[in-house]
């Protein structure tokens, strides 16, 4: 080893403290950069493999009934490679040993036991051999959530006839990959079970011989999606078609992708956060060192060492601090990237290991790292390599100070000596004080951002679960039935309210701009479910008149008094026009809701519902649930008491670990700046703090002049660092928000105090821990250094 | 005729600050001889550090030119700067100028590390005497032990030109003269032209020519007849 790597090794070593403090803030940069673009190649790559090799369709339509003879049409359409006709359905399922009635979702198995199309991946068991009635594959998370394995039997209620099913194998399925049920917000596998069901009994239980109900296609590759989903629904629109659509409709798949665009939304906000900081750190430091070692400096260019070797020492000494970053963002990162795996597993069922990190994202996060601290130490490197031998042999100049406008301020207020000089310094050096209060506002920027989630979500359940969906349980009807049966759902054992309503698929159109949704009639009054305006009020759609969730209204370019056109696709298929009358904040799904009795009229129908909203009492639940396995009419009973519970759970246990790991990045950014900060002021200033306790100033007195210094400029990030936080937690409502749930912007002024609160502490503790060298400084010693 | 290792002709060197030229060298036509001793004798800002930079090629002349041997060093660019001071030239400075990071063996390794034909750390270490403290850090050395450690480090690398700026300016004299000792012990067993910046009168004792600055001029050079040896000098 060459005497000037010993150098290295040994002024790093001297460092560690500060080398730590940066290469913490760096390490959260490495770690975000291999969690989330890790990650979201990782969830990206397997989605893709497990569709291509599993056939996953690219265009799905749902019809009321067609016959299979128009199946040769639907093949012969231009851009169409392949084409499976299902029977889809659900039934109610008794699973032993479960007391709440459980939502299957039946899809006909092909006779064949072949799939042409969403071929299941079989986890355990085997295919039902052809011919055989009641056996059926299940998806495996229902399975698991009901300690079922091959073999085992529950009860299906197959259109009012009870059934006895045989699991012969549990299967996973590109279809399935994220599945919720009908009424259900978060994936529950105990309350809803996919079931594959030989072709020929579909087709006895729902009537549907000689007929399907649902088609998955598949593209030839290059195939305009559009032009496909436009042919199918003209051929299906005979039989009921509920309109085609497309992957990004898909609800499983638009589930994934939401957490795709999350993990991008992440890559590209963070991590260049953490960097820059990082490079601002290195660059302070290496400043301060080659100011430090000018002299050092002068003599490595005396006795022969070229420019380029100078630059090389100091870049080197960078390097080691990326080289430090590195490992702890690599474990670091390894353990995040781990973590969300558990949380994906909970969510997603892929049938192979996704959660692995490639090498190639350990290597570019690190790569970005020596980058970041290269760039970082770039200028003072550069400086100490064009540094002349001559002038850096002799001390340096003093810092340049000049009467400036701050001095004529300060004449008219009568400041001490020591706040003057505060104050001069950070006049003086105004772009590194700006790039300190840029970085101690980041920090409190990173805690805004994580606590205003809490609210967020506070407003998210109080909204959609005390003030919207209030209801216990909901019904849901496989058919539209006469108003009337709302009188039999209350006289349900249990049911202490019961409301109707209906919903029906359509396309809303305003101009060029359309979105498929499906559109609520509720009855006005309505108290179980209601639609709530901003002030909390509930708001109810006039007869004639359209209410949208802002997110649609904003979509469709809308507002109230805009005229827009509902193409349902149920009923008779008819377009009608309807005015807007309200738009609402809703956090879940795309809402649209017309009044029932003016949805009738338009079906010029008889009053129906197809679905009802029940308050329950939670003693006599157990044979609510017991009656209602016995109804042919009902295809499910989704409990929002259950909803309302995981729901919370789920989101309180990541918002803790969302809430630890955000404090703990906005304290090491805290800790990196201030710590690094107050060390070069004490470094450049000893001389003159040291001059000052030979004239007599007390210890606490020279420690203010430092103290003051590092904790002004914190003081003075706050205001940045909440109007920062804003700005990103603005972005984070923008990114994470999706047709499938939106986050509210919601900022109280508990976030942004708790947020100046951790990153004063922090750099009060940073600065503190440097003032204690301060008390230990030598005076004699420091005065005879020469610099 | 001895052989001469430097000649400077018409070399000034003015410091531009904008408002003021200040003239650090007004002029200097000087010569030095292979395996002199030479004293630069003069008070502060005459202009001796000036020129010793300028001959050690860590700066350069305003104007004027420079021979080391044949080789004209006004016109070399940084790199070959940078060649001829690996190569030649050996420097002690007032204030020693060691790495605090590293041992005395290191400081030197630092030379011997990038020169063509040094001699190991080691030897040169005992060669001033300190062949015992290899391993100190600076904090754990005397300033006459430090300034012997520079004066190793200088040697090291067997230079042709030996250039100390006021090497004795730190120490008290009875260390003075120690390091003064070494120093004339390698002029004469290696025949190194020395060249020594002083304020110190009594230091031109030794010297085999003295050089007078004054004003960024040479005002008087003086060959001495007798020397004396180091240990007869007393400040």
């Amino acid at each position: 080893m060459q005497v000037l790597d010993i150098k290295l090794f040994r002024d790093f070593r001297r460092l560690w403290v500060q080398v730590l403090a940066i290469a913490m803030v760096l390490a959260c940069g490495v770690a975000i950069v291999l969690t989330s673009f890790g990650m979201y190649r990782a969830l990206g790559e397997t989605r893709q493999a497990y569709y291509e090799r599993n056939r996953f369709a690219d265009v799905f339509v749902a019809a009321k009934r067609a016959p299979q003879s128009l199946l040769p049409d639907l093949r012969r359409v231009a851009g169409v490679q392949a084409v499976e006709a299902r029977i889809t359905g659900y039934s109610i399922l008794d699973v032993p040993g479960h007391a709440e009635t459980v939502v299957g979702h039946i899809l006909s198995l092909p006779e064949t036991g072949e799939h042409v199309l969403n071929v299941p991946v079989l986890r355990r068991g085997a295919a039902p051999l052809p011919g055989a009635r009641y056996d059926v594959m299940v998806n495996d998370a229902f399975a698991l959530a009901h300690g079922l394995a091959p073999g085992d039997s529950f009860d299906a209620n197959l259109n009012g006839t009870l059934r006895r099913l045989t699991i012969t194998g549990t299967v996973l399925s590109p279809e399935f990959i994220y599945s919720i049920g009908p009424g259900q917000l978060m994936p529950d596998n105990a309350a809803y079970g996919i079931v594959w069901l030989p072709e020929r009994t579909a087709e006895a239980a729902f009537d549907m011989t000689g007929a399907f109900n649902h088609l998955s296609v598949k593209l030839v590759p290059g195939a305009r999606a559009e032009a496909v989903i436009d042919a199918m629904d003209d051929l299906l629109d005979d039989y009921g078609g509920l309109g085609a659509y497309g992957r990004d409709l898909h609800p499983s798949d638009s589930f994934v992708s939401a957490e795709l665009n999350q993990l991008r939304g992440m890559a590209l906000v963070l991590p260049p956060i953490f960097f820059g900081i990082s490079a601002f750190l290195v660059s302070m430091v290496m400043g301060r060192i080659v100011t430090l070692e000018r002299s050092e400096i002068g003599l490595l260019k005396a006795i022969g060492y070229s420019d380029t070797e100078v630059m090389l020492h100091y870049q080197l000494l960078a390097g080691l601090v990326a080289l430090v970053g590195i490992a702890v963002g690599w474990i670091f990162g390894a353990w995040l990237a781990h973590g969300l795996a558990v949380q994906y597993a909970q969510f997603f069922d892929f049938p192979f290991l996704i959660y692995s990190v490639s090498p190639g994202a350990y290597a570019g996060a690190g790569l970005l790292a020596l980058s970041t601290t290269a760039l970082g130490a770039a200028r003072s490197a550069w400086r100490a390599a064009r540094l002349a031998p001559a002038v850096a042999m002799q001390p340096p100049a003093p810092p340049q100070f000049r009467r400036s406008l701050l001095d004529r301020m300060l004449e008219h207020v009568r400041v001490r000596q020591s706040t003057t000089m505060i104050l001069r310094s950070l006049a003086r050096w105004p772009l590194r004080s700006a790039l300190t209060i840029l970085g101690l506002s980041l920090a409190v920027s990173a805690v805004v951002a994580a606590f205003f989630i809490n609210d967020a979500l506070d407003e998210i359940i109080d909204r959609a679960f005390f003030q919207s969906n209030r209801q216990d349980a909901v019904l849901l009807f496989s058919d539209d039935l006469p108003d009337t049966a709302l009188a039999d759902v209350a006289r349900l054992p249990g049911v202490l309210a019961a409301e109707g309503q209906q919903a029906h698929p359509a396309i809303l159109r305003h101009g060029a701009r359309w979105k498929r949704v499906a559109i609520e009639a509720r009855a006005p009054g309505a108290d179980l479910a209601r639609i709530v305006g901003r002030d909390g009020r509930a708001v109810d759609a006039p007869p004639g008149g359209i209410v949208l969730s802002q997110r649609l209204a904003q979509h469709l370019n809308a507002g109230p008094g805009t005229a827009i056109e509902a193409e349902f696709l149920t009923g008779r298929r008819e377009t009608h026009t309807i005015t807007v009358t309200d738009t609402v904040e809703q956090y879940f799904g795309l809402g649209a809701y017309v009044d029932l009795g003016y949805l009738n009229t338009l079906f010029r129908q008889r009053p129906q519902i197809g679905s009802a909203n029940v308050l329950v009492d939670p003693a006599a639940l157990g044979a609510l649930h017991a009656r209602v396995r016995e109804l042919p009419v009902l295809m499910g009973l989704a409990m929002l008491t259950d909803t309302r519970q995981s729901f919370q759970d789920t989101i309180r246990q990541n918002i803790v670990i969302m809430n630890t790991v955000y404090i703990t990045i906005a304290v090491l950014i805290t800790v990196g700046v201030a710590y690094n900060g107050a060390r070069i002021q004490l470094s450049e200033r000893a001389r003159e703090l040291a001059s000052l306790r030979i004239l007599g100033f007390t210890r606490t007195e020279v420690s203010y002049i430092l103290v003051g210094e590092t904790m002004l400029l914190a003081l003075l990030a706050q205001p940045l660092g909440w109007l920062i936080g804003t700005w990103i937690a603005t972005a984070m409502t923008n990114a994470f928000s999706s047709d499938l749930y939106t986050i509210p912007l919601v900022l109280r002024p508990h976030t942004f105090s708790l947020a100046s609160l951790v990153v004063l502490g922090a750099a009060a503790v940073s600065v503190l821990i440097v003032r204690r060298r301060l008390d230990r400084l030598d005076l004699v010693t420091v005065m005879k250094t020469r610099e | 005729m001895p052989e001469i290792v430097f000649r400077t002709q018409g070399v000034t060197k003015v410091y531009d600050t904008g408002a003021v030229k200040v003239y650090a060298l007004a002029g200097v036509d000087l010569e030095l001889y292979a395996g002199e001793l030479a004293v630069l004798l003069g008070p502060s800002g005459s202009g001796k550090s000036t020129l010793l930079n300028i001959l050690g090629g860590l700066d350069r002349a305003t104007d004027g030119q420079v021979w080391f041997r044949d080789r004209e060093l006004t016109h070399l660019n940084d790199r070959e700067m940078t060649r001829f001071r690996r190569d030649h030239v050996g420097f002690v400075f007032q204030f020693y100028n060691l790495v605090p990071s590293l041992t005395a063996r290191e400081n030197v390794g630092l030379v011997t590390d990038v020169a063509i034909d040094p001699m190991p750390p080691e030897e040169a270490l005992r060669l001033v005497g300190l062949g015992a403290r290899m391993d100190h850090f600076p904090a754990e050395l005397s300033g006459g032990e430090q300034q012997r450690v520079a004066i190793a480090r200088a040697i090291a690398k067997r230079p042709e030109i030996l250039l100390c700026d006021e090497p004795t300016g730190a120490l008290d004299s009875a260390t003075g003269v120690q390091v003064l000792e070494v120093l004339r012990d390698i002029n004469d067993r290696f025949g190194t032209t020395t060249v020594v910046i002083t304020h110190n009168a009594e230091i031109r004792r030794m010297a085999h020519r003295v050089i007078q600055f004054q004003d960024g001029r040479i005002s008087d050079v003086q060959v001495n007849e007798t020397r004396l040896a180091p240990s007869e000098i007393a400040w």
